[in-house]
């Protein structure tokens, strides 16, 4: 479970505010106008900005200064989620140990989640000669050995095309229930929201509400920020 | 992450750097306190520091205005030679001010191919060398700044059908006018703090500040006069470097393919013009050239005491690279985040200039009986500082756009020491590296300023073995000479502009 006690981010103008707690096992979309603070709440659970007020609480632990690595979260980002000089194989080898120190068990783990995403024939490719979407799934593959229960995903299937992109959603929801995660996905597609989410948080006016069940926030019954932003 | 504390190792290039320079002018300051009335700024001072202004103006104005011209037929021409051009014109950037010296000297000195046709011991010769150096300097950037002009512009311009001089009014001139102040100010900075030129081409009515310093400390021994000028020469750079600011140095300038369709073709008058600009420079860069080429292969004989020297300036040059990589890389993170003082420290080697910090050093250390040893170890620290702020140039700009991409994906997987720098930083930034280090090497190897300023007998490099040669009209041994230097130098530089570290 993941408590956001009255944290409040707050730098340069921009400031994002949210109170309430995200269920263990949940998938949450979150969804909101360009530039409310979507890739800035995923930041926070992650450890990537420093709160200005509150607290960050996982499953009971307040992890106020532990450091990302520290935390039992994978995030994904929209881009550069592998490095460019280092094969796929190592990349996701990376995820178990950071000096690349490996026992034989862990060289296992690498091969099957390589093979769990399809990667299995590209592991010795590098990122610049592999697509898009192959880049995406080392990153998927890496979360997997990784074995933290809370995964961030920062729109990493933004500039995917939509035939690829239901694939790779559909990956993500596997492995989300497999190894019963808890997920946070930022996007600009409700479609995505629908697929997959089973509940919405949206962020407008520099606040994150609260998680909404997914079929409430789309039933229309929604307040004008809402419909505003969906277009209805 | 926002608040990052500085790193050990950070703090300890920072601290090197203040004690180096403190060093250079602690005594400095000891001097104006306890002496502040022999300061004076006598007729000689003042001559010294009008000449060094002078030259320093003169050689300025002429880089641009060769370099304005040239740079625009350069643009205009589509043609096969251009890359050759280009390249011949990268040449004096990577050599040793004593090598072309030594190419002047050759083609225009007393017995040289076309002496006569100038003095070259004096202001002439100074500002030949001076424009030798920086009008291709400022020809690279003109060229790049020319061709940065978008495309739609020149479509535009072609569709007013604006040409010749009212293209270069409305569209090649306004992109030019805000780049000169900058190349100017570093041409004027560069020429400002000239040594070695000045050294052997000038005399006692034509020296300058960097080299008077030297020249009061080392020959007359007039510790009040050194310290006078020092004082001058610390305000001067300070103010220079603060005018020509960090931009000149960092700038990236946008590269762009150029679309030759939208070029009219020049009228008959402007291609003789165009003609004769291109003509210009590459006689100006490649005639010395050639000279040494010619002459040197005649006299290159290496004896036993080239291969001395050429280990002792290798030993100080991987030497100084180290320590020059060493500093840079700390500072080179450091950038990323903070500003003030951090982008100052790594300038220092430029605002105290070198003649001012051996002058501290040389006598701090006065009493010592050091040797050589003790020489050559100040010549390393002060090679490794005169290099540094070009290291960190190059490195810092690469270090930050990594940061940009992957510091979050290492801070999640906690990959941080050793660890990062050889599995992450390393494989990712060290083309950069690399690139610093081999500009490094080629600076320390081919200078003669360090050597000169704090050398003791015992030590001879390669660029002291020449200046000696030189000196003593054993002009063929010099060719020689000459000539290893300039193929050392050269391959290390283009080994440097390779594509494939710069990627």
């Amino acid at each position: 479970m993941i408590r956001l006690a009255q944290t409040v981010y707050d730098s340069e103008g921009f400031r994002l505010a949210a109170d309430f707690e995200i269920a263990r096992h949940s998938f949450s979309a979150v969804l909101g106008p360009s530039g409310a603070g979507k890739s800035t709440l995923l930041s926070l659970i992650a450890g990537f900005l420093p709160l200005t007020l509150g607290h960050v609480i996982i499953d009971g632990v307040e992890t106020d200064g532990v450091p990302p690595a520290a935390r039992p979260v994978s995030m994904i980002f929209q881009d550069h989620n592998a490095f460019a000089h280092l094969d796929s194989w190592t990349n996701v080898a990376l995820g178990i140990s950071p000096s690349l120190d490996l026992a034989e068990n862990d060289r296992a783990a690498v091969d099957e989640a390589l093979a769990r995403v399809g990667l299995s024939a590209l592991a010795r490719k590098r990122p610049g000669e592999m697509s898009g979407g192959e880049v995406q799934r080392i990153a998927l593959a890496r979360a997997l050995v990784r074995q933290k229960p809370i995964l961030l995903l920062d729109e990493p299937f933004a500039a995917l095309d939509p035939g690829l992109r239901q694939q790779m959603l559909a990956l993500v929801n596997e492995l989300h229930q497999e190894r019963r995660l808890t997920t946070l996905m930022v996007t600009h597609e409700p479609k995505d929201a629908r697929a997959v989410a089973d509940q919405v948080i949206f962020i407008d006016g520099g606040e994150a509400r609260p998680p909404a069940p997914t079929g409430r926030f789309f039933s229309g019954k929604q307040d004008k920020a809402v419909s505003r932003y969906l277009g209805t | 992450m926002a608040t990052e504390t500085a790193t050990p190792a950070y703090r300890t290039a920072t601290a090197f750097i203040l004690i180096a320079v403190a060093a250079g002018l602690g005594p400095l300051l000891l001097f104006a306190i306890t002496q502040g009335g022999r300061i004076g700024l006598d007729a000689y001072v003042w001559r010294v520091l009008s000449f060094t202004l002078l030259q320093a103006s003169l050689s300025t104005v002429i880089s641009v205005a060769l370099a304005l011209p040239t740079a625009r037929a350069l643009v205009r021409h589509r043609s096969r030679a251009r890359p050759i051009l280009l390249s011949i014109l990268a040449v004096p950037q990577s050599l040793p001010a004593i090598v072309v010296v030594l190419m002047l000297v050759t083609l225009f000195g007393a017995s040289g191919l076309m002496g006569g046709l100038l003095n070259l011991y004096g202001l002439a010769g100074i500002l030949l060398a001076h424009v030798y150096f920086n009008m291709p300097l400022a020809l690279r950037v003109f060229t790049q700044t020319l061709q940065g002009i978008p495309p739609e512009n020149r479509r535009l311009a072609a569709q007013l059908g604006l040409h010749g001089w009212s293209l270069w009014r409305m569209v090649e001139w306004p992109a030019l006018r805000p780049v000169i102040p900058r190349i100017a100010a570093l041409i004027f900075l560069l020429c400002a703090g000239s040594f070695v030129v000045v050294l052997t081409l000038g005399g006692p009515a034509a020296t300058t500040l960097e080299v008077a310093i030297y020249q009061s400390l080392r020959m007359d021994f007039d510790v009040a006069r050194a310290l006078t000028l020092s004082l001058l020469q610390v305000t001067l750079c300070a103010v220079l470097v603060a005018l020509a600011g960090r931009s000149a140095w960092t700038e990236q300038l946008p590269r762009r393919r150029m679309d030759g369709d939208t070029y009219e073709a020049p009228g008959r008058a402007e291609r003789i013009f165009n003609a004769l600009c291109i003509l210009m420079a590459a006689l100006l860069v490649g005639g010395p050239l050639l000279a040494l080429l010619v002459e040197g292969i005649r006299h290159i004989s290496p004896g036993l005491l080239m291969l001395q020297a050429l280990m002792t300036s290798t030993a100080i040059a991987a030497l100084s690279t180290t320590l020059a990589l060493a500093l840079a890389w700390p500072i080179a993170w450091r950038q990323r985040r903070a500003r003030g003082l951090t982008t100052v420290t790594p300038l220092l080697g430029l605002i105290v200039p070198p003649a001012v910090l051996a002058m501290g050093w040389f006598i701090l250390v006065r009493g010592l009986d050091g040797g050589a040893l003790l020489a050559a170890v100040l010549i390393v620290i002060l090679n490794g500082l005169m290099a540094l702020p070009f290291a960190v140039n190059i490195v810092a700009p690469a270090v930050a756009s990594w940061s940009e991409r992957q510091e979050r994906l290492c801070a999640q997987l906690g990959l941080s020491g050793w660890p990062r720098f050889r599995i992450a930083e390393f494989p990712a930034l060290r083309g950069p590296l690399a690139q610093a280090g081999l500009y490094a090497f080629s600076l320390s190897l081919g200078d003669l300023s360090a050597v000169t300023l704090l050398g003791s007998q015992g030590l001879v490099t390669l660029p002291s073995l020449l200046h000696a040669q030189m000196g003593h009209y054993r002009s063929d041994d010099a060719m020689g000479t000459g000539l290893l230097l300039a193929i050392l130098c050269l391959g290390l530089g283009a080994l440097a502009n390779s594509k494939r570290l710069a990627s």
